[in-house]
């Protein structure tokens, strides 16, 4: 039995990391091998793809840009998300399910049907093509993720420990920085790295909302198309390059990324 | 855990109301406001009712995206909710493989889903793809830029090779929150795997079930990127799903009227479906 699952296990790993490998041997090949027939690894070897990344700055500009409003919805996310999860696990409030649900709605929302709205709300207050602009309109869905992933982390932690804070005296900031945060100091872990991934994977709404100064790499990656054909090994590279920020920051939270996709409910 | 009432708790949560209003009710009010107008210039719009609904409701293009949005999205649920339980089941518990294992099934959850899509349109081309070409190497004519199913099989194939991590790491932290004596109590009983998975497994797995199941159907009910990248809704029209006829329709044809029309109707769908999970799931908190 236990042999059994093994394979099961192994079969299932190399069907996710066989394409991924096909990305990383096209990436290291130049693009007349790629063309020229099938081979399991680059047999000429070579690192252009990436230099071209490297060198020339609309590549380069676009993971800096990438990197930048991501980095600022995550800040923004988890900032407005922790009071208003102690909120939600805390206290009954005035239509508080209602808000609750009302956030998560936000989360089924296509963002095709923000396209044309968001391009012209961010247009008429002088945002459009700003990072400002891509990170504010992720934290759409980020937002209401973040509370419900906080709030089931917070859930987790007693009552009494409130209490008992403010019994000895300690004011609700000077609480909720010095004991409460450090408590769930995984959640948040955990919340970040989510916000993070789900705001470095969009790319409808960065793409619309962005022109020249902001634009991603997701939306720099369709340049590679030109009229002499697709470059693939570039995309290739710029595709793997892609992957390597999601694998540092899963690094930090790996023995709490599983009750993370559970959304602190288990 | 019992709650205290208290409303001035609004002052906590009005950071995040005030945030999400801004980028949810205004863009919402004016998808609204071009559903119900015809809309020529800044200066000449006329007040049309219910018209484009009514237009939208009837246009057989529509139709035929939705039908093939709820066949993917069924096809979606039915392959990744079982096999990602067998995948979590399979799992190691312990030991360094455990933190290994949960890393490479993340991967392809962080990956950008224009690059998955690229990842797959390298990977499935006949030419160039490792996969497209030990296909047609074997005898099996596989083309997925212009056979149908093909184009549908492999939208599928990467669908199941992007998500089906996800719903095997949340089943995987249900696993870990099944308390030990159970499966003691279970082999007091010489109860079979099978029973176990049944009787004790599954139920506890209920709650991560639906936050899997009501995910994946918004995610896969939304999904644009993706096929487009990989097939750009081709052959013909056979992997066009509704976000991508949404598109067309307000950033290609510039409809704004019948396209905002059809987003109200196309977001009214996702928010029922997923009331009635919601609801399923609140209604298990309750009674347990």
């Amino acid at each position: 039995m236990s042999k059994r699952k093994r394979v099961v296990l192994l079969i299932y790993i190399l069907f996710l990391l066989v394409p991924i490998y096909w990305l990383l041997n096209m990436s290291f090949k130049s693009n007349t091998e790629i063309l020229g027939g099938l081979s399991l690894w680059p047999h000429g070897f070579t690192l252009d793809n990436y230099r071209v990344i490297f060198t020339d700055p609309s590549w380069y500009r676009g993971y800096l840009n990438s990197l930048y409003y991501v980095s600022l919805n995550t800040l923004i996310s988890l900032s407005v998300a922790l009071p208003a999860a102690y909120a939600f696990s805390r206290y009954r409030f005035l239509g508080d399910k209602h808000l609750f649900f009302w956030l998560l709605t936000n989360r089924m929302a296509p963002p095709a049907v923000f396209l044309l709205p968001f391009f012209q709300l961010y247009s008429s207050i002088g945002l459009f093509d700003t990072h400002i602009a891509v990170a504010l309109a992720h934290c759409l869905f980020n937002v209401p993720l973040a509370v419900w992933i906080l709030e089931g982390f917070m859930s987790g932690v007693p009552k009494e420990i409130d209490e008992t804070a403010y019994i000895d005296g300690y004011s609700f900031p000077k609480f909720f920085v010095k004991i409460f945060i450090p408590l769930i100091g995984s959640g948040i872990g955990v919340t970040a790295f989510f916000c993070f991934m789900f705001s470095w994977v969009e790319l409808l709404l960065a793409r619309t909302l962005t022109s020249v100064e902001a634009k991603p790499i997701v939306a720099v990656m369709t340049r590679t198309v030109s009229a002499s054909g697709i470059d693939w090994g570039v995309l290739a590279a710029a595709g793997v390059l892609t992957i390597l920020p999601g694998m540092l920051v899963i690094w930090f939270v790996r023995n709490h990324v599983a009750k993370g996709f559970a959304l602190g409910r288990v | 855990m019992s709650k205290v009432h208290n409303n001035k708790a609004w002052w906590l949560v009005l950071p995040v109301f005030l945030l999400v209003a801004f980028s949810a009710i205004v863009p919402m009010m004016t998808v609204v406001n071009y559903s119900v107008q015809d809309i020529f210039d800044q200066s000449s719009r006329y007040f049309v009712g219910v018209d484009w609904y009514r237009q939208v409701l009837q246009d057989p293009r529509l139709h035929d995206s939705l039908l093939r949005q709820f066949i993917y999205s069924a096809c979606v649920l039915l392959i990744e909710i079982p096999l990602g339980i067998a995948i979590a089941l399979t799992m190691p518990t312990k030991g360094r493989w455990t933190s290994l294992c949960l890393i490479v099934m993340a991967i392809p959850l962080l990956i950008p889903w224009n690059v998955v899509g690229t990842i797959w349109q390298i990977f499935g081309r006949a030419d160039i793809g490792l996969l497209g070409w030990s296909l047609n190497q074997l005898g099996v004519s596989y083309n997925y830029a212009s056979n149908t199913r093909d184009a549908w099989v492999t939208v599928l194939v990467m669908d199941v090779w992007h998500w089906t991590s996800l719903v095997a790491l949340l089943c995987y932290s249900g696993l870990r929150a099944i308390p030990d004596v159970y499966y003691q109590a279970a082999r007091i009983d010489r109860a079979s795997a099978w029973a176990v998975f049944r009787h004790i497994q599954l139920p506890k797995l209920k709650s991560v079930l639906l936050i899997a199941v009501m995910l994946r159907f918004m995610d896969s009910f939304m999904i644009y990127t993706e096929p487009f990248v990989l097939t750009g809704g081709g052959p013909g029209n056979a992997t066009t799903f509704l976000s991508q006829t949404l598109t067309q329709m307000a950033v290609g044809q510039f409809d704004l009227g019948p396209a905002a029309a059809f987003s109200l109707v196309y977001f009214l769908i996702i928010l029922l479906v997923s009331w009635l999970f919601y609801t399923a799931m609140t209604h298990d908190d309750k009674t347990r």
